[in-house]
């Protein structure tokens, strides 16, 4: 088995699979709504880099709780006089890192794990699903509160609970759709030239359930937002003076007799996401795979 | 068995993440300026100065006849807490998914039937809004809204079963409906998407066949077909919810199971944590049994199989 061979043209099986005729590829209202919106929160989180309308961090005790456009503050001031609108632009920097990173960390366990278990079956494929099973039972804000309570509060706390919460999941989706394709006559074609189950899986077998591994992805990074902003609320995830969704809502509690619309804009903020999100998903699915969405 | 054999597993993994990870209780709770005498005296009084195994072993067989210990900070025996703690945990969850339910299932089905019409098309776009509301800002606005401006029902607190039941049902009404905005906007996309799909099936042809309207073959054969997956869906909601209490219970202020682990992590108090996330583990692992016996009763051709 060779797995580095620069020079693979001889082999038949690796030709791209495509579409036939009829299956065309459209881009929905879904896909172009979901990107725009996902588009908007990456430019406010890199933007925030080098420029946010006032100082995020800076206290202001004397402009407090000010409301919408309040001189320059369109989004009005917390309780410490600080920027709301600077705050949740930084805030999406924390939101998309550790979405980013808890879904990368169930990928790169979760993808591999599935795989094995559909390309060895047996006795490691049951130990693997019984195992998915189990850590089923355990939320991500379940595992999360006990990793905090062993590690101490904290970004990396949250990010690696969120994704290890969801290896169990990736794996599962990734041995069903491997299952079916495994059974193709192309694996068989690319088994009889000799190529070793490794090969296969990375270089057939994930191409061809990359559409449901991308709409799952897009799935669980809406679920790591809103999991990271319910450990943030808890105080358990980005710490102080990191500005964070989650954890504007928890201050802005103690004030919404005052001011209502603090504990208004960032839930607005993370639904927004959310809903980015789940939309792009919505739309990819639909351009990859226009059978299943026919069939929604 | 596999119960069994996965509270076991649970139990090890909580214990594990908690015992290996660095920090050690005592020195936490006697601080940075403690002495290693005393520190040392604290970890022989806790017991864990002992072996690991050891430890674990006194652990389990203690929660397995249902003493789950001794606070480390209060001192307090951990079971009567916890049983005092589930009477507001376990209501509040009940409560959450059966509104989400009462609201999802006709709900799917109504969308089911009016499939690519307009009744469909609403009802799709708010169960997405549901789906991305996270259930805490649910709750906030909902005390912001109905209980401060309106000042209808409690923001937040719990009188207690003892003194005052309508009171106690009062202050988990907005708790619960928070739960069951985020859970009934997920079941009602499974109910919808499961209707579809039995619909589609060649039973519910033969049916139409048979004469029946498109109604009546989805409520003679389509709904009980439909249960499956839905039941397995609302398992898993049940479970989601068990620990989305954590949170909601923080919300509202209420003396709930998590609550009580949220402050016992601002407390350092771990063999509360350990023990409160058991429970809620083994509730997790109990309603996914349930469902798993509830299938039977719903579709009897798996009995056979």
């Amino acid at each position: 088995m060779s797995t580095t061979l620069a020079f693979d043209q001889e082999d038949p099986t690796d030709a791209p699979v495509t579409n036939t005729p009829h299956e065309r590829r459209q881009i929905g209202a879904n896909l172009i709504i979901g990107a725009t919106i996902v588009t908007a929160i990456i430019a406010a989180a890199l933007v925030s880099f080098v420029w946010t309308p006032f100082d995020p961090t800076n206290i202001e005790i004397s402009d407090r709780l000010q409301g919408v456009g309040w001189e320059g503050h369109v989004l009005g001031t917390d309780h410490f006089g600080r920027d709301v609108l600077s705050q949740l632009m930084v805030g999406a920097r924390n939101t998309l890192f550790i979405g980013i990173l808890a879904v990368g960390i169930a990928l790169v366990i979760g993808v591999p794990l599935g795989g094995l278990a559909a390309a060895r079956r047996g006795w490691l494929e049951e130990s693997v699903m019984r195992l998915s099973d189990v850590m089923y039972a355990f939320p991500a804000i379940l595992l999360a509160i006990l990793l905090s309570a062993a590690r101490g509060p904290g970004t990396s706390s949250a990010m690696i609970a969120i994704g290890v919460a969801y290896i169990p999941i990736v794996a599962r989706v990734t041995r069903g759709a491997a299952l079916t394709v495994f059974q193709t006559d192309y694996i068989t074609a690319a088994h009889s030239y000799g190529r070793g189950k490794t090969y296969v899986f990375v270089r057939h077998v994930v191409p061809n359930i990359s559409s449901v591994l991308i709409v799952q992805a897009t799935v669980l990074f809406a679920l790591a937002i809103l999991a990271e902003a319910a450990l943030s609320y808890l105080g358990l995830g980005a710490q102080p003076p990191t500005p964070s969704w989650g954890r504007s809502l928890f201050e802005a509690q103690t004030f919404f007799r005052l001011r209502p619309a603090l504990a208004f804009f960032p839930g607005l903020a993370i639904a927004i996401s959310v809903i980015g999100i789940n939309l792009l998903g919505d739309g990819i699915r639909d351009y990859l795979d226009p059978k299943l969405a026919e069939k929604s | 068995m596999i119960f069994i054999a996965s509270l076991v597993l649970a139990s090890m993994a909580v214990f594990w993440v908690l015992a290996v990870l660095p920090g050690d209780p005592a020195q936490r709770i006697l601080g940075t300026q403690a002495t290693p005498e005393s520190i040392a005296k604290l970890q022989h009084e806790l017991g864990i100065d002992r072996p690991l195994t050891t430890q674990y072993l006194d652990w389990v067989s203690g929660a397995a006849s249902g003493d789950l210990g001794t606070s480390y900070v209060t001192r307090d025996e951990i079971t009567p807490q916890i049983r005092q703690r589930l009477k507001v945990t376990v209501p509040l969850a009940l409560a959450g998914i059966t509104l989400a339910a009462a609201v999802a299932i006709p709900a799917g089905v109504f969308a089911a039937s009016r499939h690519r019409q307009v009744g469909d098309t609403a009802v799709s776009i708010l169960s997405q809004l549901g789906i991305s509301i996270p259930a805490f800002w649910a709750g906030l606005l909902l005390t912001t809204y109905v209980a401060v401006k309106w000042g209808q029902l409690p923001a937040g607190g719990f009188p207690g079963w003892g003194k005052s039941v309508p009171d106690s049902i009062r202050s988990l009404i907005l708790p619960a409906v928070s739960l069951a905005v985020v859970q009934g906007a997920i079941l009602t996309r499974y109910v919808r998407s499961a209707v579809l799909a039995i619909m589609r099936e060649d039973f519910i042809r033969t049916a139409r066949a048979k004469g029946l309207t498109r109604r009546a073959a989805l409520w003679r054969h389509g709904l009980r077909n439909a249960a499956i997956p839905v039941v397995t869906i609302l398992g898993l909601q049940l479970a989601a919810l068990l620990a989305g209490t954590v949170v909601i219970e923080n919300v509202f202020v209420l003396p709930g199971l998590g609550r009580m682990l949220v402050q016992a992590i601002g407390n350092r108090d771990l063999l509360l944590v350990q023990s409160t996330t058991l429970v809620i583990t083994a509730a997790i692992l109990a309603v996914n049994l349930v469902v798993d016996l509830a299938y039977n009763l719903i579709d009897p051709r798996l009995r056979t199989r």
